[in-house]
């Protein structure tokens, strides 16, 4: 048959997927698992199109390691791409056995079989019956791979409204709203410092402190348990003061981060070199940077473990509960297949962040306590604890000629780990494990091939720009910890890209849409770019100054996913803000069209926030940002207005719609400061202070 | 013996047994399952445990219980509450849902400022008590100026 999805053809059995259930509805199981960008919706889509049947009727599953199938981490914008042609062929594939089984029930050939809402007709007759009258004779329980290939209808059909929110709202979808039998609550007194060592532990001390039902020590592991969540709160408050660390000494200021990258001991690798740069009329050189920033989910990291004779079940908002149960197996030291790990939602979490580490850390304290526990971090804990999304340094250089044709570009990019999260490689990935009595070595820093790479994610333009050199060193050991965040490597890459194409045309003297058009022959591409440009009518003559400019940003997300173009409108004040932002996406068919636009306007608001405002630090105490108020986030009095324009091309495949703005809106904020300012701007984010600099940098 | 606490929830009254300084947002979550209400940061700081007291928008995670006794508090569980959540769901005004209940309560309190929400009062509101990670600003105001022309209790 056909090529199979990578996704089914890891996971071939197909009632693994699909199972007709005994009361008019139809269990679809999924391995991408809801994160708060509509996944379980979008797979209900898919499943309702294919199985004929309204959105109404499917009921799903999704991140179960007893039920659902291993797709791995949802991430990467691949949900749709991967697990959603996964879902698309298994359900059409399970509705063509019920389609064979209805023709001979019918006595007609299969071609002759009309499906309409769970029915199967003989056309020109009025002989009928449905998946629930077949469902005991067609076996579900086989491998997909010895199937005739999957006849897939176009297009899907998007239940009425988002299928997680109700039960959002209601209390009784999110996984802190889980309540087993005989639950408690507990929480890990953390130091400040990672990695500091315990010194001081007195555990009739804190096994005095009222309220408390069970004290854990492992290593350096401390936790409590308590019968509410309210006094677990106040107990791990007043055990922290009696708790006594040993701190490493704090890294280097943050301020001088950027330039001591070089001192880093650093895997380094050439991904990408055509040949060696000829100096041409123009040379561009620019060093542009990003901080690190705190992925900042409003809702506190939060896992339930449940101990059953030696058996662990875990509920979890993490990414991946396949390569999460890997992890919790080697820090526990027990067998995987002892373990049962269940995707519930959490808050959005754009990313690597404490979901996988909180999973351990319930599953040690429902150890210690001798019963079901939820353990949330604390906000300070969100913040300074979870893994942050890497800092970067990204060097360009670019050559252009006298006609303005450029004819080299070169990029060199210094970032801590982009990929922490737990899987396949050595170590483990979650946190206590390393400072468990019997510690594990962390989980190696993941580099992948290009494309997508990591933290040279969309390092290299997809402009014509003659020759092309692309380097990458990972620095395994950064100031902070850091791993996955919304787009990795491309918000900086992308942001130093887009920047330079500005400085290039400028010094062209032709105008910056004119400019990158000239530079580009993949015709999804330039479409993008115009439809942004006409869509903020955008003027080559624009005047700029007075505080107010434009500019554009473009990227084809991982050099191979969807296409991007944003025209950001701002005004500077006492800071930078986006006024208004025009975006055009071309993520080929969208599955539900809002769902899609509802991700790109969230991105492109987020990174409009790590661009202008966000920083995350240290000082000789550790992690600086405990709390809301050392970590601000762009607000409702900052809200653009957006405007999302979706191109989608006939009989284009989906692409992945939710990091895809991430980059072209840096690069377009950046810009249009440029155009407002007359000052190019380097580092992120873009505050007062950082334009200051900037202005100083360009006098002198 | 912790004293008891009258507290009149969505018209209900219930008494309950506190320990002295539980929170407002521990006594719905905990002692009365209304688990609507989210504990987001738990320093008054993000709004996604917003209910409303006597009409005034409050952050549960900010207030004692027993502040509250005798007063009426209405959370995202609340009759009035709905039509205001039914319109997120049908703009699709959130992504993850973690800050929406809190702020479908603030909008509540805003819109009964009727017969004339000021927008610019909604926004300074919402600046000053909510937080949104996932980007939905732009979809919330657009409910809330599509809530203005439907009544709401």
């Amino acid at each position: 048959m056909s090529t199979l999805p990578a996704d089914l053809a890891a996971n071939p059995r197909l009632d693994l997927w699909v199972r007709v259930d005994d009361d008019g509805c139809i269990t679809v199981r999924s391995g991408k698992v809801e994160l708060g960008q509509g996944i379980t919706t979008a797979m209900v889509a898919i499943a309702a199109r294919q199985l004929c049947v309204s959105p109404q009727r499917v009921r799903i599953v999704s991140g179960d390691t007893a039920l659902a199938p291993d797709e791995g981490q949802t991430a990467g914008s691949q949900s749709i791409e991967q697990g959603g042609a996964a879902m698309r062929t298994a359900t059409a594939l399970a509705r063509g056995l019920f389609v064979a089984e209805a023709a001979r029930e019918l006595g007609v050939p299969a071609t002759d079989i009309k499906t309409e809402e769970g029915w199967f007709f003989a056309v020109g007759r009025n002989d009928r019956c449905s998946y629930w009258d077949l469902s005991a004779r067609v076996d579900l329980a086989l491998d997909v791979t010895g199937l005739e290939p999957a006849v897939i209808l176009a297009g899907a059909v998007t239940p009425p409204a988002r299928i997680d929110l109700p039960g959002k709202l209601a209390g009784t979808m999110f996984i802190h709203d889980l309540d087993l039998p005989g639950m408690r609550h507990g929480r890990i007194v953390r130091p400040a410092m990672a990695r500091a060592r315990l010194v001081g532990f007195d555990r009739a001390a804190i096994e005095a402190l009222p309220g408390v039902l069970a004290v854990l020590r492992d290593g350096d592991v401390v936790g409590i348990v308590a019968a509410r969540d309210d006094t677990a709160r106040q107990v791990a408050k007043r055990a922290a003061e009696l708790l006594r660390w040993d701190a490493p000494p704090a890294p280097p200021p943050m301020s001088e981060f950027h330039d001591w990258m070089d001192d880093l001991p650093a895997n380094s690798r050439v991904i990408f070199d055509e040949t060696t740069c000829v100096p041409a009329a123009h040379r561009y050189e620019g060093v542009f940077a990003r901080p690190y920033i705190a992925h900042a989910a409003i809702g506190p990291a939060c896992a339930v473990a449940r101990w059953t004779d030696g058996k662990l079940e875990v509920w979890t908002h993490s990414q991946g509960v396949f390569p999460l149960r890997a992890h919790l197996a080697r820090a526990l030291a027990m067998p995987q297949s002892d373990i049962i790990v269940t995707h519930r939602p959490g808050a959005g979490c754009y990313g690597h962040n404490g979901a996988d580490d909180v999973a351990l850390d319930a599953a040690l304290l429902a150890r210690a306590a001798g019963a079901p526990v939820m353990c949330q971090w604390s906000r300070a804990d969100e913040l300074s604890t979870a893994p942050a999304g890497a800092a970067m340094r990204v060097s360009v250089t670019a050559e252009m000629d006298a006609d303005g044709r450029i004819t080299c570009w070169d990029q060199e990019v210094f970032s801590p780990p982009h990929f922490a999260r737990p899987s396949a490689a050595p170590g483990t990935a979650l946190l206590s494990a390393w400072s468990m009595a019997t510690p594990q070595a962390p989980a190696i820093a993941q580099q992948a091939g290009f494309p997508p790479g990591t933290g040279e994610r969309n390092g290299l333009p997809l402009y014509v720009v003659g020759a092309r050199r692309l380097r990458h060193h990972l620095l395994p050991q950064g100031p902070l910890r850091s791993s996955a965040l919304r787009s990795l490597g491309a918000h900086c890459n992308v942001f130093a890209i887009e920047s330079v194409m500005d400085e290039l045309a400028l010094r062209a003297g032709v105008d910056p849409v004119r400019f990158r058009l000239a530079h580009l022959d993949d015709p999804r591409a330039r479409a993008v770019i115009e439809a942004a440009a006409t869509m903020a009518d955008w003027r080559e003559d624009a005047p700029g100054g007075e505080g107010v400019g434009r500019g554009i940003g473009f990227a084809r997300y991982k050099n191979s996913s969807a296409w991007c173009a944003v025209v950001a409108q701002i005004e500077v004040g006492e800071r930078v803000r986006l006024t208004r932002a025009h975006i055009a996406v071309d993520c080929g068919e969208a599955i539900d069209v809002d769902g899609v636009i509802n991700q790109i306007e969230g991105g492109a608001i987020q990174a409009a926030s790590w661009t202008l405002i966000e920083e995350a630090g240290w000082d000789s105490n550790g992690p600086r940002a405990r709390a809301w108020e050392d970590y601000p986030i762009l607000r409702f009095g900052d809200t653009p207005d957006i405007a999302v324009r979706l191109l989608q091309p006939a009989d284009a495949p989906p692409l992945g719609a939710g990091e895809c703005v991430a980059g072209p809106m840096a690069g377009a904020l950046g810009n249009a400061l440029r155009h407002a300012l007359g000052v190019r701007v380097r580092r992120m984010p873009l505050t007062p202070e950082r334009i200051a600099t900037a202005i100083e940098q360009e006098g002198s | 013996m912790s004293p008891s606490v009258l507290l009149t929830v969505n018209g209900h009254t219930h008494e309950l047994s506190l320990a002295p300084g539980t929170l407002l947002i521990d006594a719905l979550r905990t002692d009365l399952a209304l688990k609507g209400t989210r504990h987001g940061c738990g320093e008054g700081a993000c709004g996604a445990c917003t209910v409303l007291v006597n009409g005034i928008a409050v952050q549960s995670c900010d207030i004692a219980a027993a502040e509250c006794a005798g007063a009426a508090i209405e959370t995202i569980e609340s009759d009035a509450a709905a039509p205001v959540a039914a319109a997120f769901l049908e703009f699709t005004a959130a992504q993850c849902g973690f800050c929406t209940a809190g702020i479908v309560m603030t909008i509540l309190a805003w819109l009964r400022g009727r017969p004339v929400p000021d927008r610019a009062e909604l926004i300074g509101k919402l600046d000053e008590l909510h937080l949104c990670r996932c980007g939905a600003h732009a979809r919330i105001l657009r409910v809330a100026d599509a809530l203005v022309a439907r009544p709401v209790r």
